[in-house]
């Protein structure tokens, strides 16, 4: 025993083995880095110039209070109501859209595929359905937004088409990776029985994924809000375009009530959406 | 004991009566008609300009806006400018995502309770920042940063860092909340300080996941950032709204081109990396 603590010094040596590796790996990262600072113009000290800093503390001190009067809270109220109501009727033309575009690509209702390989006319027909899918998700709907407001002007009419055809994209794609990731036994066999693809949706695909589907629409619908009042300040209506309006004019308490009012609006949507997914199971 | 009970069901299921369309006690029954009003009452209160949007006049602009957009230009130095603006993206993603990542794991550790004993006195104060910043889009925060630090990439910057801050903050105190708590425990019993216990038992535990949950985030940013511009905060999308606002659509195209391009080349990767990881 004694021999041991004898040969152990009382306190091992404080040197690091790996210091050659995370030396080179910081001096790679401060290389890469320093481009990147050029590139993004990164002088944060901007900020604190006299004057600028001036005009943001005038700003930020107009925010306490934040405005209350009765007619402007009537204002943001109606534009909140304006933003959920794009929210909501994107997602339900986005459905619509989804639904058959969804139904077209699923792999699981193939006829053909039942007796081995599917054919080779519904394969390239999945196929292009999914392409048409990935094209109208990888578009932000921020650009679609922008594209509809040159042609049907201001208004929420951009806005709902915008998250309609960003939100079809999604919806149909994590849809069929819904429906072709369960159980197909109880839909096969409806097929092979001789029921149509329709009906072997209904009565096979449909119920067992239904709550999955489900969760994640709603998921989505919660997502849906956060994005039409983004899509405001590109001009298609609800709280956005109130809050650009504001901050365009300075107007710091107007801001500040309209921020509030949205965090709200993210957080009760949050807590909706929760509780009903928790509802559905 | 075996005889029938009055109110036996049926002796055929099949003619038994469907059941109500509507009955009080069933929740699905509820939710459907709910939202049936909900977006009943959306459709009814905007005032969609659908014929409008579908006149023979707006469906002419619409064709007329794609025709132009089909062309887009290839001038070299308009190619230049636009490579530098790709390039301007992705450094505002890639800086955004880094200062973020510090700043979260910062405030990742007064928001977690890593052990038992921990009072953690500021974690409700500080998961509230937290909310507070991840609640407020990216874009919401680029237009408010326009005022402080004025038209540009570093708005721009800015803004993705605050918003991911919120963000991964959040995911970094699960994370460190979730940790086994073996290493940290008998490092503590010997009484190493709590620095010392983060920086040899928790970080190195936690630090694969902090790391994905980052890359994730910077993938989000990218996309995050080919668009944020549009409200003047540098990048692809400045441009695209300086050019779309004085009606160029052979640029306007081309840097929608280059902003598609960058977002799907960010979706191959992911998926060719995730795919590669997953064998």
């Amino acid at each position: 025993m004694t021999s041991v603590t004898a040969r152990l010094p009382m306190r091992p040596a404080l040197r690091d083995p790996a210091w050659r590796g995370r030396v080179f790996w910081a001096l790679a990262g401060l290389l890469l880095l320093w481009p990147a600072l050029v590139l993004t113009e990164f002088k944060p000290w901007v900020m604190i110039e006299p004057g600028t800093l001036k005009s943001t503390l005038k700003f930020l001190g107009d925010f306490f209070p934040p405005k209350v009067e009765p007619d402007f809270l009537l204002l943001v109220a109606r534009e909140t109501w304006r933003t959920v109501a794009i929210a909501t009727a994107g997602m339900a033309l986005a459905l619509l859209l989804a639904l058959p575009l969804t139904l077209l690509s699923v792999r699981v209702l193939s006829v053909s595929a039942l007796s081995g390989r599917m054919a080779g006319v519904p394969a390239t027909l999945r196929q292009l359905v999914r392409w048409l899918l990935i094209v109208l998700r990888s578009v932000p709907e921020l650009i679609w937004a922008l594209i509809f407001v040159r042609v049907v002007g201001l208004g929420p009419t951009a806005g709902v088409l915008a998250i309609a055809l960003t939100y079809s994209g999604m919806l149909g794609k994590v849809y069929g990776e819904i429906l072709e990731s369960g159980e197909s036994h109880a839909t096969v066999s409806l097929l092979r029985n001789g029921s149509g693809r329709l009906q072997a949706f209904f009565y096979g695909l449909l119920p067992q994924n239904a709550a999955e589907l489900t969760s994640y629409s709603v998921y989505r619908w919660e997502c849906a809000i956060r994005s039409s009042a983004v899509l405001g300040f590109v001009g298609a209506g609800g709280l956005g375009q109130q809050m650009d309006a504001s901050m365009k004019m300075f107007n710091g308490a107007e801001v500040s009530t309209m921020l509030l009012v949205f965090m709200a609006l993210v957080w009760l949507a949050d807590q909706a959406s929760a509780w009903l997914r928790k509802a559905l199971g | 004991m075996n005889e029938p009970r009055p109110s036996a069901p049926a002796a055929n299921e099949v003619y038994r009566l469907p059941p109500p369309l509507f009955d009080a006690r069933c929740k699905a029954c509820w939710l459907v008609a709910g939202v049936l009003v909900l977006v009943a009452l959306s459709f009814w209160t905007l005032d969609l300009k659908w014929a409008q949007f579908l006149s023979s006049d707006a469906l002419r602009k619409m064709a007329r806006f794609v025709g132009e957009l089909l062309h887009p230009t290839g001038e070299a130095a308009f190619l230049q400018k636009l490579l530098k603006a790709t390039l301007e993206t992705l450094a505002m993603s890639a800086l955004g995502t880094l200062i973020a990542s510090v700043f979260g794991l910062l405030l990742a550790l007064p928001a977690s309770r890593t052990h038992a004993h921990d009072r953690a006195r500021f974690k409700g104060i500080t998961r509230l920042l937290l909310n507070a910043l991840r609640s407020i889009p990216e874009l919401v925060w680029a237009a408010l940063l326009l005022i402080a630090a004025g038209l540009g990439p570093l708005a721009g910057t800015l803004a993705l860092a605050l918003h991911t801050t919120g963000v991964l903050g959040r995911l970094f105190a699960e994370a460190v909340e979730n940790v086994p708590e073996g290493a940290g425990f008998a490092l503590r019993m010997r009484g190493v300080g709590e620095g010392r216990v983060f920086c040899y038992a928790t970080l190195p535990q936690v630090l694969p996941q902090l790391l994905s949950y980052t890359l994730y985030r910077w993938e989000n940013n990218i996309r995050a950032a080919a668009v944020l511009g549009v409200v003047g905060a540098g990048g692809l999308g400045q441009m695209l709204a300086f050019h779309m606002g004085l009606f160029q659509m052979s640029e306007t195209s081309a840097i929608l081109l280059a902003m598609i391009g960058l977002v799907a080349l960010v979706d191959a990767c992911s998926y060719l990396a995730r795919r590669g990881m997953a064998r």
